[in-house]
């Protein structure tokens, strides 16, 4: 059963990082407890009740556990990532690592309280790390200003658990394609000490969710997709001739408007031949924003549209959310909880938690279900079904626009004549151009054969994804 | 000074776009009193200390112990141990926003009840924390006859608790998730059946057709429809799914007799449930026309209950029945002349609906000598777009929860036919208040009392059940487990009702959204929660 299996994953984790950290022991410095420091959380890890998983035993090896051996890596610090840094460092975990690309910005004071003013522009990691570091005894929160993609496996192996404060959906599955990609399988039998447990966390205004993830046992995050509905644009002809929204008027001036007036175009390059280049719209940058609100309140005045403001452009520019300390903390409240469920030993129950707090309160909880053929975790040949007459363009819609898929960027590759060719790779602009043409072949002008594999990378995932390409009539 | 402006109106952005430069100022204007600065206490307070609230006010007796500086909110250092706790936190807050006054107050609740009790008039609201039963019961009793709202906190093991008190909250906006739109296609008024009118479907060029908004499309078919069905709109799936077809049949066909894309057709057919929902009154509506406080106005009315009683007015005179028109309408496909002009109907209807709901509420404050300056314009313009989205809240006195008379004893004994409904963690919550009565101290707080404490508290427990004459049965199990709890307040369990007791404190300050009635439990072992009316 999944509890059962929880449970001596962490048990034997726990050997084998006990014999690994042997060999690689941080050296914490003083960190005298004091008298009833940890009073609050040892009741639970060394009292056994009624609830609680049949196997565990209540012991001060626990608590020891927590304090000496765990390691956990916390992945954003940003809303969540702070609470669940503060959480985590008040319930006893003393190895933290966190990672967040991002620097301080002045919004995010209302709720990352890790921040001060003085900060704004610092990496948030580190300020994180260092708050931390400074005011609770004895933990220590190693930083890491860089991106999830910088790291390989031999960096995410080394933690027991994960947890998630991400805001990019596609984060999220790199990091789930990551730890699946981690998981050893002996004679086809998934090693359980090759799990590494994927807490993650959502907000949105007064909404959250939280989600335990056992890769390779439980639900990916690509198994649920569908939770996630792409995000939708204005259509084209809206924005361009027929707005009827404040929105429409900001999506004109950002995304027609912009580009015309901000490309220039030096007399050198153009006999050069380069392609053109412009300044990209930066949504951080207020004198940009204050362009797009002055075009967009013209625009909307060509219609008779009212409430273009300010704040509505630069929520429409920078895909804002809005956002509270209040939900970030319940959420994280959740978070250090269901993975202290295996180490406070209460039986796991639903792995999928969802808040709301706009009418009273209102939590509800789900065990959301594996996927049978998921692209990510099943293993399960995933199938392209496509007549040898359709363009490769088609299978490109499919693999963006397929809800269960939603890649980003997908690059094709195939075995043609032994060899490895390209078909399609829109990420480095050289290779997009020679084998844009492709885009209008058919499958059969490509020299693919039914049955043929496709392997396909994106950003949505580390690994690349294998494709059976079936032909239909 | 403008500076400041912007750089709040930066540092609040995230939260402006939920309620509002109107909700920051109310926040701002706010001076919100903790009694007990436990950890849970601190989480809250943290979690209005960060977007703003004017000013907190912490009334802790307590020194700081081991035990805080391991479990609350960060920066309290070996060296803070000396100062006393409401002094320490104070410090540890002011620093998360330097916008916010704090203010401590180092005496111990019961002895400021002793002697002054007045002082807590002043708040905005009241949150207790960790508060043990007698003095709780005596702040609320202060707090009720002053018409101060009372919000209590707990944290106990893996369980969370919230109680609200408070006579009358009410709300304006309290921004439904699903919002039901306010079309009246079923009962257009004067100027939107005159802008249909306008409309001549079968003679316009093809582009116009493909660009009318889909509610000209079905108010146009809806005539059609009455007109053959003895004015009847469809009312069951069966005619509903004709006026689909009937829809269907009205796109344009091309030469050879295919239908067009038209798009707009389209989204007329999937919205026809929409479009034919009655324009009527919500129930909970009519409750608050029928309510005593809008019966009568007095010089003391409420501004809410004034409007309320012109919107009734409205709705009896020109409304006809119905409430204001709400004058806002989703996004449609359309050409951007036909939909402003569309969204300018339903505007400008609302606008003068505003404007006679107004004369209304001029005439009711005229009556008991108040001038019509005492409810703007904004306010009541405010008030009608939400006409159909006012919520009033009451959340009943403890001692009326606490009296054997008056306890709610049938939703207590239906929730427990579940007996491992929260109900029983309530229930397990008031028995080791009744322990601390009779042991002054909680259960289970040191090893060597969990299994003597075991049988204590089960005798706590008879007992409650058999003075509320509650005929349910409390498992063993749960007694066993508040035992091991010690009266520990685990970290991640206060942070959640930190976030929880906050938002509900922001709620009942700004008066957007709705606060939670009355009591909410919170599961942490099974990660589920509940709330009841107590």
């Amino acid at each position: 059963s999944l509890s059962l299996l929880l449970f001596s994953l962490f048990r034997k984790k726990k050997r084998r990082i006990e014999e690994l950290t042997e060999k690689m022991a941080l050296d914490v410095g003083s960190s005298g407890d004091w008298d009833g420091r940890w009073r609050h959380v040892q009741k639970f890890l060394e009292r056994s009740g009624p609830f609680t998983h049949p196997d565990f035993e209540p012991s001060e090896e626990t608590l020891q556990f927590l304090l000496e051996t765990c390691k956990i890596l916390v992945i954003g610090a940003g809303g969540l990532g702070c609470e669940l840094l503060k959480n985590l460092a008040l319930s006893g975990f003393r190895h933290i690592h966190v990672v967040d690309m991002d620097t301080i910005d002045v919004s995010n004071l209302n709720r990352q309280f890790l921040f001060r003013s003085k900060d704004v522009g610092h990496p948030k990691a580190e300020v994180a790390a260092d708050f931390i570091n400074s005011r609770v005894p004895g933990c220590h929160v190693v930083p890491h200003f860089k991106k999830i993609q910088e790291f390989d496996e031999s960096f995410y192996r080394q933690f027991h658990i994960i947890v998630c404060g991400l805001d990019s959906i596609i984060a999220r599955r790199w990091m789930n394609g990551m730890l699946l990609s981690l998981l050893v399988y002996d004679d086809g039998v998934l090693d359980p000490s090759s799990i590494i447990p994927l807490i993650d966390g959502g907000t949105e205004g007064f909404k959250g969710n939280a989600r335990v993830i056992l890769p390779g046992m439980t639900a990916c995050i690509d198994c649920t997709l569908e939770l996630y509905p792409p995000q939708i644009n204005f259509p084209m002809c809206t924005i361009a001739s027929m707005p009827r929204l404040p929105e429409h008027c900001i999506e004109y001036a950002r995304i027609l408007q912009w580009p015309k007036e901000n490309t220039s175009i030096p007399s050198l390059l153009v006999l050069m031949c380069l392609p053109l280049y412009g300044v990209a719209l930066d949504g951080d940058n207020p004198e940009h924003i204050h362009w797009v609100f002055q075009k967009s309140l013209e625009r909307a005045a060509e219609f008779n549209i009212i409430g273009v403001t300010y704040r509505l452009t630069q929520g429409v520019v920078k895909r804002i959310i809005p956002a509270v300390a209040s939900t970030n903390a319940v959420i994280a409240g959740t978070v250090p909880s269901r993975e202290n469920t295996a180490l406070f030993a209460y039986v796991p129950l639903n792995n999928y938690l969802v808040f709301n707090d706009v009418d009273g309160l209102y939590t509800y909880t789900f065990e959301a279900e594996r996927k049978e053929n998921c692209s990510a975790c099943s293993q399960v040949p995933q199938k392209l079904q496509f007549p040898p007459s359709a363009k490769l363009q088609e299978v490109l819609e499919y693999l963006t626009e397929n809800a269960s898929l939603q890649m980003k960027s997908p690059a094709i590759t195939a075995t043609l004549e032994g060899k490895n060719k390209t078909l399609y790779l829109q990420t480095v602009a050289s290779i997009e151009e020679k084998t844009r043409p492709n885009l209008c072949k058919t499958l059969k002008e490509l020299g693919l054969a039914d049955g043929q594999e496709l392997a396909v990378a994106d950003v949505t995932t580390p690994q690349t994804v294998l494709f059976k390409l079936n032909f239909t009539s | 000074m403008a500076d400041h402006k912007t750089n709040k109106d930066q540092r609040y952005d995230r939260q402006l776009r939920l309620w509002g430069d109107h909700g920051q100022e109310a926040l701002e204007n706010a001076h919100v009193c903790l009694v007990n600065a436990a950890a849970s206490g601190t989480e809250i307070l943290k979690n209005l200390v960060l977007p703003g609230i004017g000013a907190f006010t912490i009334v802790d007796g307590h020194r700081v112990s081991g035990e805080d500086v391991g479990n609350k909110y960060l920066k309290l250092s070996c060296r803070t141990v000396l100062l006393n706790r409401a002094q320490a936190t104070t410090e540890l807050l002011q620093e998360l926003n330097t916008d916010v006054s704090g203010n401590f107050v180092e005496e111990n609740p019961d002895r400021l009840l002793d002697n002054d009790p007045e002082f807590f008039h002043r708040f905005s609201l009241v949150i207790a924390v960790q508060l043990e039963e007698s003095t709780c019961l005596r702040l609320g009793s202060v707090l009720w006859n002053a018409a101060v709202p009372f919000l209590v906190c707990r944290t106990y093991g893996l369980v969370g608790y919230m109680r609200l008190v408070v006579r009358e909250h009410t709300v304006v906006e309290s921004h439904p998730d699903n919002a039901l739109e306010d079309l009246r296609l079923d009962q257009p008024f004067p100027e939107l059946t005159n802008h249909i009118t306008s409309y001549d479907l079968d003679n316009m060029e093809k582009k116009d057709h493909s660009h009318t908004p889909w509610v000209i499309i079905v108010a146009k078919y809806l005539q059609k429809w009455c007109r053959e069905h003895d004015f009847q709109l469809p009312r069951n799936y069966k005619e509903k799914e004709a006026f689909r077809q009937l829809l269907r049949e009205g796109i344009r066909k091309n030469e050879n007799g295919t239908p067009e894309e038209e798009e707009n057709f389209d989204e007329a057919i999937k919205n026809v449930n929409t479009a034919l929902n009655p324009s009527k009154i919500p129930t909970a509506v009519e409750d608050l026309f029928n309510a005593e406080q809008c019966e009568n106005i007095t010089s003391q009315s409420p501004a809410f209950w004034v409007m309320v009683r012109a919107v009734r007015d409205f709705v009896q005179a020109e409304g006809r029945g119905s409430l204001p028109v709400r004058g806002t309408i989703p996004d449609m496909i359309a050409d951007s002349d036909k939909f402003i002009s569309l969204q300018n109907v339903y505007r400008e209807r609302a606008l003068q609906d505003a404007a006679a709901v107004s004369r209304h509420v001029e005439s009711h404050l005229q009556a008991v000598g108040k001038l019509p300056e005492c409810i703007s314009e904004q306010d009541i313009r405010l008030f009608c777009k939400n006409a159909a989205f006012l919520r009033v809240v009451h959340c009943r006195a403890l001692v009326e929860e606490y009296g054997v008379d008056t306890v709610h004893k049938d939703e207590i004994t239906s929730c427990m036919d579940n007996p491992d409904s929260e109900m029983v963690l309530y229930l397990m919550l008031r028995s080791v208040d009744c322990f601390y009565q009779q042991h002054s101290r909680y259960p289970g707080v040191y090893n060597y009392q969990v299994e003597d404490d075991i049988v204590r508290l089960k005798l706590c427990v008879h007992s409650l059940l058999q003075e509320y004459g509650l005929t349910v049965n409390v498992k063993d199990d749960y007694v066993h487990e508040f035992c091991r709890y010690g009266a520990a307040e685990p970290h991640t369990v206060a942070a959640f009702m930190g976030g929880a007791a906050a938002q509900e404190a922001i709620k009942l300050i700004t008066h957007q959204f709705v606060p939670f009635n009355n009591t909410f439990i919170y599961n942490a072992m099974a990660q589920t929660s509940a709330t009841f009316q107590l």
